[in-house]
């Protein structure tokens, strides 16, 4: 499970003096379920999963990662997670099946079970052809693969996908989308981040809209759009945003 | 503190910077190929050059000496030499290279030589210049000849000894071994070559493992592992180190080999002492006590160059960083070599200086104990406070994140 409690990052710009870029966040999302975080560009959307992720620390308000808090815990809670985004790269000089073991010996996994979980993940993601190859010679579909293999390694109770399909062609992003989808069927925990609307509507359980480092709007597609009189989840967006009188960042 | 943990992390550094072209040839190939390169190849040349020097024949002329035959046609005949005819700009001649050498025989030179009487001969050179000088040589020796021989006719024409110019003889004796004497310039080299080569060797993994991580992306993708920020520094720290060690070891290596084959292949063409200034004669103590002191060194380098290229958000802008970096330490170490550069309690606290200079003393075999443990003290100090400050860094996401 995931919970944020009013979660608030502020960045000191030289030219913009204090940046609030997440204002007070709270969400939950529970095991087997998918919360979609919807956001502009500049929402406030990678900082607030960043935090998630313990990559950066709130300058105030927590979060719990599968019961684990971000600040007081961080190791623990970066070890029930895997994060994935474009922005987490390969190491270019290893093959895919060195990156994939280096990250499940950093996540404690003993040789034989890591050798074992390692061959199990490289034939289910079809990667056997170009496993032993260096990763600098990739395409990014199987870039993406690898970067699936290493976040599901050490088997973590928690997923979080910041904007996993940005700049991928479709038959990339529908790999991505559909191990999204297995990872709710595994009973997984997973947060989403995407500011593409037919993704969020095929996938999320749970949508918040994130925009000025606010969340505005929290429910199900159904309801958000129950509440705005709505059927169409960018004019949902649209509404929100606009009428949010908050100015983006 | 998880030793597996920063193992880890070393491991994976390891195996990665060994498969990178960078970081390989400053840490393997420029020791390797360079210093022999250096050794071999600019002794050959210098070899070479002063070789085509004395086998030119070099054009000399001869100015005045109407009054003086007998010199003019002794002069004339020396061998390997071209006479041209006298002219006024002879200077200019010299200047130009078109004459390597001229001499000026004074009015009545062969009277005074007969009537005993003083007389001034001028040897016109290109100083600096090593045909010049190898032509103006011809004039020198002959006249050094012919003042000896016009010394020992005076003298037996008053019917003394060619001894009395020589009341007693004051020889010196060197009582240092041979190999010490000769081989100063290489032991005096050494160690600011090992400790410019401690730098070169840490420079290109540190800026890779920092600013090239963050560069190609993969900083975020490590942080989200569950490795701690201290584990994953030193795991890249040690690396570094290691790069930086194994770049000074194999200089070191590397310098002895080649100036071995430099003293070996120069052995022939080179007066003795020259050809020993090539080799190098350390003995292994000397060497196991400086590695001690450069270790240290290496520990600052490493930490301090993680740290700044931490800072950097590319490679490149890390380039930029460290390149003054390189000014403020080859300073220090080339001060080492200055003459009259001694240790004292001052300068032993000076870091990189100090190692440079007691690594001198202890490769000629003096050994100060109180200084070697005083420079090893306030060389850990200064690395531990570099190693803290690249821990820090790492703990900074103002830092990891700089926008």
């Amino acid at each position: 499970m995931i919970e944020a409690r009013s979660l608030t990052k502020i960045f000191h710009d030289k030219k913009r003096g204090a940046v609030r870029a997440v204002d007070g966040v709270s969400f939950r999302c529970e095991p087997g379920r998918i919360y979609g975080l919807l956001g502009a560009n500049g929402a406030g959307k990678t900082t607030t999963l960043r935090m998630l992720a313990t990559i950066l620390t709130p300058t105030s308000g927590g979060a719990t990662v599968a019961g684990f808090d971000v600040v007081a815990e961080p190791e623990k809670a970066r070890a029930s997670l895997g994060f994935l985004s474009t922005a987490t790269a390969l190491y270019g000089r290893l093959t895919a099946r060195e990156f994939v073991e280096y990250f499940g010996r950093l996540h404690g996994l003993g040789e034989n079970v890591l050798r074992e979980r390692v061959n199990t993940l490289l034939t289910r993601l079809e990667m056997n052809d170009f496993c032993d190859r260096r990763c600098d010679s990739f395409s990014t579909g199987m870039k993406q693969k690898t970067s699936i293999a290493r976040v599901l390694v050490h088997d973590p109770p928690v997923m979080i996908f910041d904007e996993p399909t940005t700049g991928l062609d479709v038959m990339t992003a529908r790999t991505i989308i559909a191990f999204i989808r297995e990872c709710r069927e595994r009973g997984k925990t997973v947060i989403f981040s995407t500011h593409v609307m037919s993704e969020v509507e095929k996938l999320c359980d749970h949508i918040g809209i994130i925009h000025g480092g606010r969340l505005l709007a929290e429910g199900t597609l159904a309801e958000l759009k129950a509440k705005h009189g709505m059927n169409d989840l960018e004019d949902v967006f649209v509404h929100v945003v606009t009428g949010s009188g908050v100015a983006a960042s | 503190m998880s030793l597996r943990n920063i193992g880890i992390v070393y491991r994976k550094e390891l195996m990665d910077s060994l498969r990178d072209r960078r970081t390989l040839i400053s840490t393997i190939v420029m020791p390797l190929l360079l210093i022999p390169a250096m050794t071999i190849g600019f002794g050959s040349f210098a070899i070479s050059m002063v070789k085509k020097a004395e086998k030119e024949v070099p054009k000399l002329m001869i100015l005045g000496g109407e009054d003086s035959p007998g010199i003019v046609s002794a002069l004339r005949s020396l061998p390997d030499a071209v006479f041209v005819p006298a002219s006024d700009d002879y200077a200019r001649q010299i200047t130009n290279k078109v004459v390597r050498a001229a001499v000026r025989i004074p009015a009545g030179f062969e009277a005074s030589l007969h009537g005993g009487d003083p007389a001034s001969v001028e040897i016109y050179v290109y100083e600096g210049e090593l045909k010049s000088e190898f032509g103006a040589q011809k004039f020198r020796a002959f006249f050094d000849d012919l003042r000896q021989r016009t010394i020992e006719s005076r003298l037996a024409a008053r019917n003394l000894s060619p001894a009395i110019l020589r009341p007693f003889v004051v020889t010196k004796k060197n009582v240092a071994p041979e190999e010490k004497v000769g081989a100063a310039f290489s032991s005096a080299m050494l160690p600011y070559l090992v400790i410019l080569m401690c730098l070169t060797g840490a420079m290109y993994p540190a800026m890779d493992l920092t600013a090239g991580e963050k560069e190609r992306g993969t900083m975020e993708t490590i942080l989200t592992s569950r490795v701690s920020r201290t584990h994953l520094v030193l795991g890249k720290f040690l690396l570094v180190l290691t790069a930086s060690i194994a770049t000074a070891l194999l200089a070191v290596t590397s310098m002895g080999f080649s100036s071995h084959m430099a003293a070996t292949m120069f052995a022939k063409d080179l007066p003795p002492a020259a050809a020993q200034q090539f080799r190098l004669s350390i003995s292994p103590q000397a060497l196991a006590a400086v590695f001690v002191l450069v270790v240290p060194v290496a520990v600052l380098f490493s930490a301090a160059l993680l740290a700044i290229s931490l800072f950097a958000k590319t490679y490149k802008e890390a380039q930029s960083y460290i390149s003054p970096l390189m000014i403020v330490v080859i300073v220090p170490a080339v001060a080492s070599l200055m003459p009259g550069v001694e240790l004292n309690w001052r300068l032993a606290l000076v870091p990189i200086l100090n190692t440079s200079l007691v690594s001198k003393e202890i490769f000629t075999g003096t050994y100060h104990w109180n200084f070697i443990g005083a420079i090893l003290a306030s060389s850990c100090v200064y690395a531990a406070a570099a190693l803290a400050t690249a821990v820090h860094l790492f703990q900074r996401e103002d830092v990891l994140f700089r926008t």
